[in-house]
C-alpha cells in the first residue's frame, strides 16, 4: 500500500495473488454450476459469476479502485452505454407483433 | 527559463504540468478507448442474446458439441496472463527493470499458448464440419465416426433439418466472437513485444511507465471479454 513519486498506488503482491486465486475458484464454480440443472437460473448464475470476475479484474488488475473519479465515471459510463444498447434493442424485439400488422413478426 | 531548480522528467510532455497529470490524462484516454471497445463487443453480445432466445435448442445442442477442457484450460491460461501482466506493471512501478521484462515475456508466452489452443479448437471445428458454409454438416462427423457429442440437448423439439440450419447461427457467432477476440490478442502480443523491447532498453521507471500500464489495461480488457465468452459459448446447457 505504498505510493510512488507521482502518487501512483502500488498494490502489494498478495493482492494480485489473492485476486488470481479468486478468479480461479470462480472459473471452477462456473463450470460446476453449468452441470447442475438450475432451469432458467443457469444463464443468470453464469453471467453473475462472469460479472463478479470482470469486476475483480477491473478494480484490482486495472487499478480502477485507486483511479480518479473521472476514470471511475468513464468505466461506469461504458456499462451504461451497453445497458442502453441492450434495453433499446430488446424493447424493440420483445414488443414486435403486439398489434396485428403493427410491426415485423418475431421470426 | 524555468523558475524552479528541479529538472523535468525526460518523458514529460511540455503540455502537462506534472507527471501525475500526464499519467491521469493517459489513463482516462485509454478508458475512453476501452469504452468504444465495450460497445464494439456489446453489439456482438446483443446479437448473441437475440439468436439464443429465438433458437435456444440449436444453441444448447451446438454448445454441447464443443469440448469444455480446451476452453477451461484457455480460461486459466488467459487469467494467468492477466496476473503476469499486472505484475509487470507493478515491477515497472517499483523500478524493477529486469522483472518488468520477464513478466512481459511470461505474458507473451501465455498469450501465445492461448492462441495455440484456439488453433487446435478451430482445427477440430473444420474436421467436424462445424464451420458455417457450404461444407457445414452438424451431424455428419458424429455419424460417420461415432465420435462427438452431437446428440440433441434435452427437450429438443426441432427437427433434424432445422437443427442443421440453425446450429450454423451458433457457429457463425462462435467464430466471429472468438475470432475478433483472438485478433485482439494477436494485436496485444505485437504491442507486448514492442513494450518488452522498450522495457529492456530501460525506457521506463517508477515515474514513467505509461506504455506498460496502457498495454495492461488493454490486455485485461481482452481477458474480460473471454470471461464472458467462455460460459456463453461453451456452457449453454451441460446438465
Amino acid at each position: 500500500m505504498s505510493s510512488g513519486h507521482s502518487g501512483v498506488h502500488v498494490s502489494p503482491l498478495s493482492t494480485y495473488l489473492t485476486i488470481f486465486g479468486a478468479l480461479m475458484v470462480l472459473s471452477t464454480i462456473t463450470v460446476a454450476a453449468a452441470f447442475v440443472n438450475l432451469g432458467a437460473f443457469n444463464p443468470i448464475v453464469a453471467l453473475l459469476i462472469a460479472g463478479i470476475k470482470a469486476t475483480l479484474v477491473i478494480l484490482y488488475f486495472m487499478h480502477v479502485k485507486y483511479s480518479s473519479q473521472l476514470t471511475k465515471l468513464t468505466v461506469v459510463l461504458s456499462l451504461f452505454f451497453v445497458a442502453i444498447l441492450f434495453a433499446e434493442t430488446l424493447m424493440d424485439y420483445a414488443t414486435r407483433g403486439w398489434i396485428a400488422g403493427g410491426g415485423m413478426p418475431l421470426h | 527559463m524555468h523558475g524552479h531548480a528541479h529538472a523535468h522528467h525526460p518523458a514529460q510532455q511540455h503540455h502537462f504540468s506534472t507527471m501525475a497529470q500526464q499519467r491521469e490524462a493517459g489513463v482516462l484516454g485509454m478508458w475512453v478507448f476501452l469504452l468504444t471497445e465495450v460497445l464494439f463487443f456489446g453489439g456482438l453480445f446483443i446479437v448473441y442474446t437475440l439468436y439464443r432466445t429465438w433458437y435456444y435448442e440449436a444453441f444448447a445442442t451446438a454448445s454441447k458439441s464443443i469440448e469444455i477442457v480446451p476452453g477451461l484450460v484457455n480460461t486459466v491460461v488467459l487469467i494467468a496472463s492477466s496476473l503476469t501482466m499486472a505484475l509487470s506493471v507493478r515491477s515497472a512501478q517499483t523500478n524493477q527493470r529486469k522483472a518488468t521484462v520477464n513478466w512481459l515475456l511470461a505474458t507473451i508466452v501465455l498469450g501465445s499458448v492461448f492462441l495455440g489452443i484456439k488453433v487446435y479448437e478451430y482445427s477440430l471445428k473444420f474436421e467436424h464440419h462445424h464451420v458455417p458454409g457450404a461444407s457445414f454438416d452438424f451431424y455428419g462427423h458424429a455419424e460417420a465416426t461415432g465420435e462427438g457429442h452431437e446428440a440433441p440437448a434435452e427437450g429438443v423439439t426441432m427437427g433434424r433439418d432445422e437443427i442443421q440450419r440453425t446450429t450454423q447461427l451458433f457457429f457463425s457467432l462462435y467464430f466471429v466472437m472468438t475470432g475478433l477476440h483472438a485478433l485482439h490478442m494477436i494485436v496485444g502480443i505485437v504491442i507486448l513485444f514492442i513494450i518488452t523491447w522498450m522495457a529492456h532498453k530501460g525506457r521506463f521507471d517508477s515515474e514513467y511507465h505509461a506504455p506498460v500500464e496502457m498495454t495492461g489495461l488493454y490486455w485485461h480488457f481482452v481477458d474480460i471479454v473471454w470471461i464472458f465468452l467462455f460460459p456463453l459459448l461453451y456452457l449453454v446447457e451441460r446438465h
